[in-house]
């Protein structure tokens, strides 16, 4: 009986006594690593632009997918790997993304300061852009996010719910580097946002991406 | 995309912090070194933040941030501040320099108080700050980041008289405004002479972004002048993105000299000659932008912070000082070895500070710190290049270890650099609005 109450607790203790070492070695705090990206990305992770995307608010999953992506220089193999080798990471999606700087950055966070990073900045609420639209191309791209883009950008493209990226609020040149790369090849779309991309502009031509982007830039 | 399920992250986070709440009694029965919480005096704990440059302003908001039961006060000596960032492009005529000018409006939104002063001694046994307008500050903690002061003698004929003709424009503001003025005024076909100055200094790219945009404004409004670089090094940051730029898109107008070919620089001025000299030539010049050697501010080696180097020894996780406990030193001023003498550096210096001040306050030990650099340039204003860092704490606390980063690549796409100088002017806005918002 008395070996019984014995073991376990004595089992629990020296876990315990690992558990903590580990969580000390695990290293710097949510708010520590996140702090130092404020300087691009903004207070708060909620940037003043005109180009630096606002971070805060974003999909969890869709950090870590974009962080993978740049710590491995779009190394599909290598990310799936990762993937696939974390059960926190089982539904992080891969595809590749070109960068300026993130790519540099990146390689300095394990996976698991990518996981903090990422549900730390998800946490803070997204703050829209103060930035100034042109209603007549606003009211086109409503109809056009309606018909093309609403189904996985959710709630006009402001919802972070659906893990895609959030659209609505956020930077215009941000969103036109992000439109651009993604007609370059420079960037991965899923399948059915390349079908919705060429319908939207075999209905409305060159001006199909200029005037989503102005709807989501007139979303105050 | 396929729907995402984002329990298992939160599951996984759960049954850790469960597992935790089921084994922390035993733990702490078992280690001497876990405690309770310092329970705090009733009296307020009091920081002092000498200067209101990146380090200082940033340190005092965290620190406001950190525990708003800290009294946090600020002393600057001026009433607003110009930013170094961007004067270059100032220096260029691209911006206006009202645009880096910012007063501190807002610091008190924060919680934190501001003194207009300049202080003239931080008292490290008494743990008080004096200042010229006859304040006495008592503090717990004190944090220092004074930025720099330029050593005027380390060039025969310089001074701080001598820089009002051969501006340094180092320090942003009248000098920014001047070495504008006097590129706008000179003739075309003159020779604009730059003197970067030895290691250590305030941002390593800066001489460098300096002559690009200086050749951005002579290329367009005095083609045939020339620009001499007359370095006191053999090398310099971002060296081969900057050659590579100058060339791109200036072509022969700017030159740079190593030191190694003028016998180590600029030695001496003449500011009624307008001449610059190195051990070897004379050059008569249109315009001269000399800036000197540089140390640790004045107020830092009047209150004894620094070592033989004329910079301050920190402890590379908490900032604190080396020669007195109590001071923090963040910024340029310090010898955070590992990391450059940038705005960016400072910054995450000070939220790196901060969150020790408030741990240490509160009776705790300070917290494990992470640290990132981020630099642009501009070499022209669709031509920017960067360089970045993630850095981490050595073990040995003796440096911040570089684990991640780099330049621009050099055979980045025109999009790409064009896009660098869009992410540099939001680096501005971000950075400013984390100093002044």
């Amino acid at each position: 009986m008395l070996n019984k109450l014995f073991l376990p607790t004595l089992f629990l203790s020296i876990l315990g006594l690992f558990y903590l070492n580990t969580a000390f070695a695990e290293g710097a705090s949510p708010s520590m690593l996140a702090d130092t990206c404020l300087g691009c990305h903004g207070p708060d992770g909620i940037s003043e632009g005109p180009a630096t995307p606002t971070i805060s608010g974003m999909s969890e999953l869709y950090i870590i997918g974009a962080m993978l992506a740049y710590k491995y220089d779009n190394d599909e193999d290598k990310v799936d790997e990762i993937i696939e080798a974390d059960l926190d990471f089982e539904d992080v999606e891969f595809f590749a993304r070109t960068s300026t700087v993130m790519n540099r950055i990146a390689k300095g966070y394990s996976e698991d300061e990518i996981k903090t990073l990422a549900k730390h900045f998800s946490e803070i609420p997204f703050k829209n852009a103060n930035q100034p639209a042109n209603a007549e191309q606003a009211t086109v791209g409503s109809e056009l996010h309606e018909t093309h883009c609403e189904k996985c950008h959710e709630n006009g493209g402001s919802s972070a719910d659906d893990d895609a990226g959030v659209l609505a609020g956020q930077w215009v040149p941000y969103l036109e580097y992000t439109m651009a790369d993604f007609a370059s090849g420079d960037r991965d779309m899923p399948k059915k946002m390349k079908k919705q991309m060429e319908e939207a502009h075999a209905s409305s031509g060159d001006e199909a991406i200029r005037d989503l982007i102005q709807f989501y830039a007139s979303q105050k | 995309m396929s729907k995402i399920n984002k329990s298992k992250l939160e599951n996984s986070k759960l049954s850790r912090r469960n597992f935790l709440k089921v084994t922390g009694g035993a733990v702490a029965t078992t280690s001497a070194g876990i405690g309770f919480p310092f329970i705090a005096n009733a009296a307020k704990k009091r920081v002092v933040v000498v200067g209101g440059g990146v380090g200082g302003l940033i340190a005092a908001k965290y620190i406001a941030k950190g525990d708003s039961s800290i009294e946090v006060t600020i002393v600057e000596a001026k009433p607003d501040h110009h930013t170094c960032f961007m004067s270059n492009e100032v220096i260029g005529g691209d911006r206006d320099i009202s645009t880096i000018k910012f007063g501190y409006d807002n610091i008190a939104d924060h919680g934190i108080k501001l003194i207009q002063d300049t202080v003239t001694m931080i008292d490290a046994e008494a743990h008080k700050v004096m200042t010229a307008g006859g304040n006495t500050l008592e503090f717990d903690r004190c944090v220092v980041s004074p930025g720099i002061s330029l050593k005027y003698d380390s060039i025969e004929g310089y001074s701080e008289e001598a820089a009002q003709i051969m501006p340094h424009s180092w320090i942003a503001g009248q000098q920014t405004a001047l070495l504008r003025k006097q590129l706008e005024d000179m003739e075309d076909g003159g020779l604009v002479v730059i003197a970067p100055p030895p290691n250590p200094f305030r941002c390593p790219p800066g001489p460098y972004e300096r002559a690009a945009q200086i050749a951005h404004h002579l290329k367009h409004n005095k083609p045939k002048s020339k620009l001499l670089i007359l370095d006191a090094k053999d090398k310099f940051s971002k060296q081969g993105l900057f050659m590579q730029g100058y060339k791109d898109v200036y072509g022969e107008m700017i030159e740079w000299v190593a030191a190694a070919d003028t016998g180590g620089g600029v030695k001496s001025v003449d500011t009624k000659a307008m001449t610059v000299s190195t051990d070897f030539d004379d050059h008569k010049v249109a315009v001269a932008n000399i800036i000197p050697a540089q140390h640790a501010a004045k107020i830092a080696h009047d209150s004894d912070l620094v070592d033989d180097s004329g910079w301050c020894p920190v402890d590379l996780g908490t900032f604190e000082s080396k020669k007195h406990k109590d001071i923090h030193v963040i910024g340029d001023a310090s010898i955070a070895t590992g990391m450059p003498k940038s705005g960016y550096a400072a910054g995450t210096q000070a939220k790196a500070c901060a969150a020790a001040v408030v741990s240490m306050l509160q009776g705790n030990d300070a917290p494990i710190t992470s640290y990132a650099n981020a630099c642009y340039s501009l070499i022209a204003p669709d031509y920017g290049i960067s360089v970045v860092a993630v850095y981490k704490l050595a073990e040995d606390r003796a440096s911040i270890e570089k684990i991640a980063g780099g330049l621009t690549p050099m055979d980045a796409t025109s999009e790409a650099r064009n896009r660098e100088v869009q992410y540099a002017y939001s680096w501005f806005n971000n950075m400013t609005a984390e100093m002044f918002g």
